[in-house]
């Protein structure tokens, strides 16, 4: 009954269906891509330079004469993995933290709340570009770093909805059952404060695209020939007076992911909590 | 003419499971200088009574029939000419005194504001007359606390910031809604005390708003009693609280616990069962039919018919006979 | 000075001393020696030695850092192996960039984030609402490096009434230089605009909201009159927090930025100096621009308690 009203609800959200629509689209393209593109998105062909778009090349071909939808179509893989790890990285070490600090209290909370506070107000980006600058770039330390600085964002936000739950009735009772802290935040406190998690989820992995592509511009992030919109766009900025689409299309692809993942949270967010809606 | 008359007002507001009506059919008048209390249970409809006669109804809400101040219907008016009626012929003070404050502003900038706009007063003047205003409802030292910011003062102190604030430019008409619900029990007193010696030396008419019987009755002269959002009892307030006629009145004044009753009559203290209907799911007869003890078929088809009790005592009541029989015999 | 400021003081400073840490330690982790950067690969032990000797490498790492937070404090930096100047001699001309670059974002941001704010929040669930609202979740969902790039493609290539980019310096004269500025400034703002608007919509919503303004309006304020003398300024304290948390994203954001228009700013340097391992100007730059954002959220606190006299200290 309940699961069904919700369901309904989602689809009557406006903005609910947009951003469910198009991230379900960057999905299924990254899924498609893993099984078959128009044309191989690494292969070269010098005799197919720059052509304009047709029915052979949908978005026409890039400086090396590979197919640009195909490159496309695989870069949703690359900005699904970045979104995935790295928002498993600081959802896993943030919410573990914020549980914890809920949970003790006292001067383990102080301390994470802290950190997390000292990391909110540090310039993340900055120490991102450092991290990598340092351990080398690459992919991997990219999304590494990223994740790393998503970690304070999911603390603050599990420790200040844990709290509200420990304050409820329901807890008591588990207490005065004799419940410890550990069982209590498993079984009571997850599965309550989990739905603000999967928001704030969505809203990171947007982030998580968006800084992967500007430390991929800045050729910090994915390595040729992996397929990159980020990377993509800092290859085809010196053709810009010649071929001016070319930095169209991938721009276009990275706005549409994170505008369709931020109206999916948005919209969740409503969903979840009417009350919040209201104030929106 | 009467001062304030209120004619069929309705207030209905739009909420998520409907258009709700919170005020139904209301009518009543105010004399010049008179004293009128509005008592009843949160949701029946007191403070959508008072904010609509503002004009302030929330967003969702909007009020038919007619308010007439002087004989001018109010709900006709635009909102630029009601502006000149807020603050300037009706006065109001409201529940929350920590909160009704602007945090960011002196109480002697937000006393002045409305003789600004209203009286037209230079900055200097103004804030003369707020010190003046300050000393007249009590507070210490006006000289210097007309520069406190609103932390600065107590929630006493708050509460006579905002009776100055709504008496600064003489209003003929003053709305306390639940003035004094949110204070310490011992401020309480010297709140309404205030309040009283104010509207009597000034010549206001007042209504006051409060779920207190207590406060009503000794503070007003007329009294009216809401529940669901239309009048069940109304009357003189001694005449009233003599000869209560409504199961209603007579459930919420079972329901004040009383310092001087005997051990007996104090067991006897009750709480009405049941809880105040939803807006929008109103029964079609009287309001009060699914918690009250009296309830035949008659009372569910139509809204019973307000009989007198006395004259100017009405009540709306097709069993105030019996009731008022048995409420006499405890 | 209230306790709030002695409080906030105290964070800024401990913060300060954390960044110096963090920053610290993350170049001690890099892989590679500074020293076979220098000197190449090839070089022999003996000068392997000696330039550790001379640029400390060989001290503990507890010395060094107290080493390094000495020079700080007493205002010396440290010196570029691939310049061979002091990295204060190197940033001097950048910060001039940089700087001047990310406070017109902050203010264009600012003023169309207010106005948008303001209007959407009075036209609440109406059209204008819900287009302000439109465009500025599409306006946070665009990477703004490609932003710049489509602002080369439109104002440079195609109408050519700016230059696609390079910076002509100050010394060229004022007008100049704020003009090319202003391509890179746009597309930095947008994203930020897009962001502060929507806070500061609800900000205003919410303090709509507020008791004290039913009171405003009950006074014979005007709606109008309300908006400007209650709501706004009470209205402003969430949303000053959030341009001070949002001055470290615009910062990394310049850096991005001035490399899409060719500016020679902090974003250059820190990128030439990855490039070329100069390990102690990403030090102090990244240092740099650290205590530069902290010091902002600062004054974001001072400035709290100009707005808010619930902040000062109680003297009346």
């Amino acid at each position: 009954m309940e699961n069904q009203s919700f369901w309904r609800r989602c689809l009557s959200h406006r903005s609910f269906v947009a951003g469910g629509t198009l991230s379900g689209l960057l999905v299924l393209t990254a899924l498609i891509s893993l099984v078959w593109t128009p044309y191989d998105p690494v292969k070269q062909n010098l005799r197919a330079r720059f052509l304009p778009p047709s029915w052979e090349h949908l978005l026409g071909t890039d400086q090396f004469g590979r197919d640009i939808f195909s490159i496309i179509m695989a870069g949703a893989q690359n900005s699904i993995t970045v979104g995935v790890v790295s928002v498993s990285i600081g959802m896993a070490f943030g919410v573990a933290l914020g549980l914890w600090a809920s949970a003790k209290r006292g001067w383990t909370e102080e301390l994470i709340m802290r950190g997390s506070d000292f990391m909110y107000a540090f310039p993340a980006i900055l120490l991102a570009i450092m991290l990598v600058a340092t351990l080398g770039q690459g992919a991997v330390n990219a999304i590494v770093a990223i994740g790393i600085f998503s970690i304070p964002i999911f603390a603050r936000l599990t420790r200040g909805a844990a709290n509200a739950i420990w304050a409820r009735e329901f807890i008591l009772a588990a207490r005065a059952a004799g419940k410890g802290r550990f069982l209590i935040t498993l079984q009571h406190v997850l599965p309550n404060i989990i739905s603000v998690i999967v928001v704030q989820a969505t809203i990171q992995f947007a982030l998580a695209i968006l800084a992967e592509a500007a430390l991929s511009f800045l050729g910090l992030g994915a390595q040729p020939p992996t397929p990159s919109w980020g990377r993509m766009l800092d290859e085809t900025r010196s053709m810009i007076f010649i071929n001016p689409w070319l930095a169209v299309y991938p721009g276009a692809a990275i706005a549409v992911s994170v505008l369709g993942l931020n109206l999916l949270g948005d919209g969740l967010r409503d969903i979840i909590d009417p009350r919040l809606a209201r104030k929106r | 003419m009467p001062l304030l008359s209120v004619e069929n007002l309705t207030v209905t507001l739009n909420t998520a499971h409907g258009p709700a009506r919170a005020v139904r059919n209301l009518s009543f008048a105010l004399e010049k200088g008179e004293t009128l209390g509005i008592v009843g249970e949160s949701g029946c409809g007191k403070s959508m009574t008072a904010l609509a006669v503002m004009g302030l109804l929330p967003e969702n809400g909007w009020a038919d029939g007619a308010v007439k101040l002087d004989g001018d219907n109010l709900l006709a008016y635009s909102e630029d000419r009601m502006c000149d009626v807020r603050g300037n012929r009706i006065g109001m003070v409201f529940q929350e005194p920590m909160t009704s404050l602007n945090p960011l502003h002196t109480v002697g900038r937000q006393i002045a504001e409305s003789m600004i706009i209203h009286r037209g007063m230079n900055k200097t003047d103004a804030r003369a007359e707020a010190v003046r205003l300050l000393g007249m409802v009590g507070i210490p030292e006006p000289e210097s606390r007309v520069a406190a910011y609103p932390h600065q003062l107590s929630g006493g102190q708050r509460q006579r910031v905002m009776i100055a604030m709504a008496l600064s430019c003489g209003p003929e008409l003053l709305i306390a809604d639940e003035p004094t619900t949110a204070l310490d029990v011992t401020i309480q007193k010297q709140i309404l005390d205030l309040i009283r010696s104010l509207i009597d030396d000034l010549g206001m008419a007042m209504i006051l708003i409060s779920h207190n019987l207590g406060v009503i009755y000794e503070n007003v002269q007329e009294v009216i009693v809401m529940y669901g959002g239309t009048r069940v009892e109304s009357g003189p307030t001694k005449e009233v609280f003599a000869d209560l006629s409504h199961p209603y009145t007579q459930g919420l004044f079972a329901a004040v616990p009383q310092l001087d009753a005997t051990r007996a009559a104090r067991k006897r203290l009750q709480t009405i069962p049941g809880t105040v209907p939803e807006l929008v799911h109103l029964p079609a007869g009287c309001t009060f039919q699914e918690r009250c003890a009296y309830v035949t078929d008659a009372c569910r088809p139509t809204p019973p018919p307000v009989a007198e009790v006395t004259p100017g005592h009405n009540v709306a009541c097709l069993h105030s006979d019996v009731a008022r029989k048995d409420w006499a015999a405890r | 000075m209230s306790v709030f400021l002695a409080k906030r003081f105290a964070t800024f400073i401990a913060t300060l001393f954390g960044a110096t840490i963090l920053t610290f330690l993350a170049l001690e982790i890099l892989p590679g020696d500074p020293a076979s950067v220098i000197l190449g690969i090839n070089a022999p032990q003996s000068a392997v030695d000696a330039l550790h000797a001379k640029l400390g490498l060989d001290r503990p790492i507890l010395e060094r850092y107290f080493a390094w937070l000495g020079d700080l404090l007493t205002g010396r930096f440290g010196t570029s192996y691939t310049y061979s100047v002091s990295v204060l001699e190197l940033v001097k001309d950048r910060l001039a960039i940089t700087m001047p670059l990310a406070i017109l974002s902050m203010l264009l941001s600012a003023v169309v984030a207010f106005l948008l704010g303001v209007y959407a929040a009075s036209r609440h669930n109406k059209a204008g609402d819900v287009t302000v609202m439109g465009i500025s979740q599409l306006g946070i969902s665009v990477p703004n490096f490609w932003l710049a790039l489509l602002l080369i493609l439109l104002f440079a290539v195609n109408l050519r009434w700016f230059s696609s980019g390079g910076f002509p310096g100050w010394h060229n004269g004022f007008w100049p230089a704020l003009q090319a500025l202003i391509l890179p400034a746009i597309a930095l703002a947008t994203v930020q605009g897009a962001i502060l608007a929507r806070f500061t919509r609800s900000a205003v919503l919410e303090t709509m909201r507020e008791d004290y303004v039913r009171t405003a309006r009950a006074k014979g304020l005007s709606r109008r009159a309300t908006l400007w003398r209650h709501v706004l300024r009470n209205a402003m304290i969430p949303v000053i927090t959030i341009m001070g948390l949002q001055f470290a994203n615009l910062l990394a954001g310049t850096i991005i930025v001035e490399e899409v228009f060719a500016m020679p700013g902090m974003g250059r340097l820190i990128l030439q100096a990855i490039s070329n391992r100069d390990v102690v100007v990403v030090r102090d730059v990244v240092l740099m621009l650290a205590a530069i954002v902290v010091l902002i959220n600062f004054v974001v606190d001072i400035l709290y308690a100009v707005i808010d006299p619930r902040l000062k200290p109680h003297d009346v």
